[in-house]
């Protein structure tokens, strides 16, 4: 989760933009909720305040729903990217949904596809995908650049078939779904910050060290 | 090299390519990423003639970086929190035998209760161990400032903190152009050391010195402290020439020219505070910040020079003295002695407490208005306070205040959501 945040990072700067990474801190443990954050910019960033009203939130894991008011700040022309197998009325999201603009928020079974592409359960790869189709914050050749850096050789290359896939799935529906098509409107404005909610799958070295101190 | 780095990475690579000789050190958040890398590093093998020493504990890591740095190697270790109080006693030793030892302090609060977020506290502890303090404002100038602490700490032979906001910096992910070996060969010559133990000159070191003497041993480092004040600034301007980068330095000053309020501060808050400044300034208010990089020595002189044209400053803390209040506030007070200047103490960001542009409007609005209290804790929350006096006033038996503070956290949370 960690992770995704400090790809996102990696993705914008290979365009050439100014971007941060942090975690929210704390006792870190596999499994805990962990929120971490990025922002994007065209100027160098100064700020050290905890992302208050992202423009995206990505939430891996859905179970937090119920639990914490998730998309809690989100800017009201935002994005939401949703880790579920499960449709938005099961999930209780119609409310959510219907407040923000057609297609704005958006349900992919994440974990689903990266264990189909990659044989494992952590989505990561997968929702950096999705969130260049959703929001168009950076290109997806440079989620692919991102991801090949972190993880080099096969593992990279099949996070980046899940990347693709996942891109493809989130533009199907926002074709089906989008009214006016896809904004540019994150990539438009000064500052793009994603928040991103979930379970610390990749966050395993934090969590040790977090806890043995 | 210029790459979107996590600050704990750029520090090892940075601090490798000073090829030191012995690191020794003992794993603490938020250091751990840190000496993690360079033990990678050093195992990997590209890090020649360097050997990384495990420890079972700080003590024991200071104690052999002190007998590293006495046969003329160059060392480095880094810690945090506990763990620097845990050295303490090999701390004072290192600045006591003059050995140019570099650490890194990622800053973290000390307990109790215990708390492994963000502040200033376990540093501040040590401003009078003897150790020079730098403090970074980014991770950019963090990576830098270790760079000049070798060079600082081998000329004067006296050893150097390079503090960095734990977690704010050590774990943030963003570009820093990574100081590479050609360049800091360019930049730091060859250790020297003033001390030596040679086992073909045999000398002992560390002996028990009397009234006689004392006093002399202290006044020298006092002196070298003093001659720091000249060294640093010129290290900024060398180290400007190779790197093409202004780091470092004795403080930074941001919109300060005709500044009628001046916010004094160290660290990442920095980054926070200018984004705050330029609203202001955005909307009339002649106001700049002061980031002090040098903390030990306080240069007196620059923060006067720097200060001394406003009619306001804030000295905004991330720890403080229990029992009077801010540690570098005292210090600013000094260096304005003979200036008519309206002080105010801001303490923010204790045990890792966000500092937020809204937070520091709100009180900067009173401050320019006349009605804040000198001396405030940023978003305090009176009500917790209050239930606990209240709490004390009712009940002789009334408990352990960390945990009657999370028990009314938690239900002040439920009655909220409700």
């Amino acid at each position: 989760m960690v992770t995704a945040a400090d790809m996102v990072a990696m993705a914008a700067f290979h365009e050439g933009r100014h971007a941060q990474a942090f975690p929210s801190f704390g006792s870190e443990r596999t499994g805990a909720p962990v929120v971490a954050y990025a922002r994007i910019r065209d100027v160098a960033i100064r700020t050290r305040e905890p992302v208050l009203h992202p423009d995206l939130i990505i939430v891996q894991d859905p179970t937090l729903l119920p639990i914490l008011d998730v998309f809690a700040g989100l800017t009201p022309q935002g994005f939401a990217l949703v880790n579920s197998s499960r449709s938005a009325e099961e999930l209780g999201l119609e409310k959510v949904t219907a407040s923000f603009p057609p297609g704005h928020v958006v349900i992919i079974p994440a974990t689903d596809i990266a264990r189909e592409h990659t044989g494992r359960t952590v989505p990561n790869a997968v929702l950096l995908g999705g969130m260049a189709a959703l929001a168009h914050p950076f290109d997806l050749e440079s989620v692919e650049l991102a991801i090949r850096e972190r993880f080099p050789g096969k593992v990279g290359e099949m996070n980046v078939a899940a990347a693709r896939a996942a891109h493809r799935l989130v533009e199907a529906q926002r074709q089906v779904n989008a009214q006016p098509p896809a904004s540019t409107r994150a990539l438009a404005t000064a500052q793009a910050p994603a928040n991103t909610q979930a379970p610390a799958n990749e966050a395993k070295g934090e969590s040790a060290h977090a806890a043995a101190n | 090299m210029l790459q979107q780095i996590e600050g704990s990475k750029a520090i090892a690579h940075t601090v490798a390519a000073c090829r030191p000789e012995v690191i020794s050190a003992y794993p603490i958040s938020p250091q751990t990423h840190i000496v993690e890398e360079l033990s990678k590093v050093v195992k990997e093998g590209s890090l020649k003639k360097c050997e990384y020493v495990n420890v079972e504990s700080e003590f024991s890591a200071m104690s052999a970086c002190i007998g590293a740095s006495a046969t003329g190697a160059r060392t480095y270790t880094a810690t945090a929190s506990q763990g620097l109080l845990y050295m303490v006693e090999a701390v004072y030793n290192a600045s006591g035998l003059g050995l140019p030892i570099v650490m890194t302090v990622a800053n973290r609060a000390i307990g109790g209760p215990i708390n492994i977020w963000n502040d200033q506290s376990d540093a501040m502890s040590q401003r009078d161990s003897g150790w020079l303090q730098l403090y970074a404002r980014d991770n950019q100038e963090a990576a830098d400032l270790h760079v000049q602490a070798f060079r600082i700490a081998e000329e004067l032979s006296l050893p150097v903190m390079v503090c960095m906001d734990g977690f704010i910096l050590t774990h943030a992910v963003e570009q820093v152009d990574v100081p590479e070996v050609d360049q800091v060969q360019r930049f730091l010559p060859p250790f020297e050391p003033r001390i030596l133990l040679d086992p073909e000159h045999p000398i002992s070191i560390g002996a028990m010195v009397g009234p006689e003497a004392f006093t002399e041993v202290k006044y020298l480092a006092h002196h070298k402290q003093m001659q720091a004040l000249e060294l640093i600034p010129k290290v900024q301007s060398e180290f400007e020439q190779v790197f093409g980068r202004d780091s470092g330095g004795l403080l930074h000053e941001y919109r300060c020219e005709d500044a009628e309020t001046i916010i004094l501060c160290l660290g990442s808050v920095t980054g926070t505070v200018r984004d705050v400044i330029d609203t202001r300034r955005d909307a009339g208010e002649r106001i700049g910040v002061v980031s002090l990089v040098s903390f030990r020595p306080f240069p007196r002189v620059a923060v006067r020079r720097a200060l001394k044209r406003a009619r306001t400053v804030v000295v905004l803390e991330k720890a403080f003295s229990v029992g009077i209040g801010g540690i570098v506030a005292s210090g600013v007070r000094t260096a304005l002695i003979d200036h008519d200047v309206d002080h105010y103490e801001l303490i923010a960001g204790l045990g890792g407490r966000d500092i937020t542009q809204e937070s520091l409007n709100d009180y900067l609005d009173e401050v320019s208005a006349g009605t804040m209290k000198r001396f405030k804790f940023l978003d305090l929350n009176r009500e917790l306070v209050d239930r606990e006096l209240e709490r004390e006033r009712l009940n002789r038996r009334s408990g352990s205040i960390p945990e009657n503070m999370i028990k009314d956290v938690t239900s002040m949370m439920t009655e909220a959501a409700r």
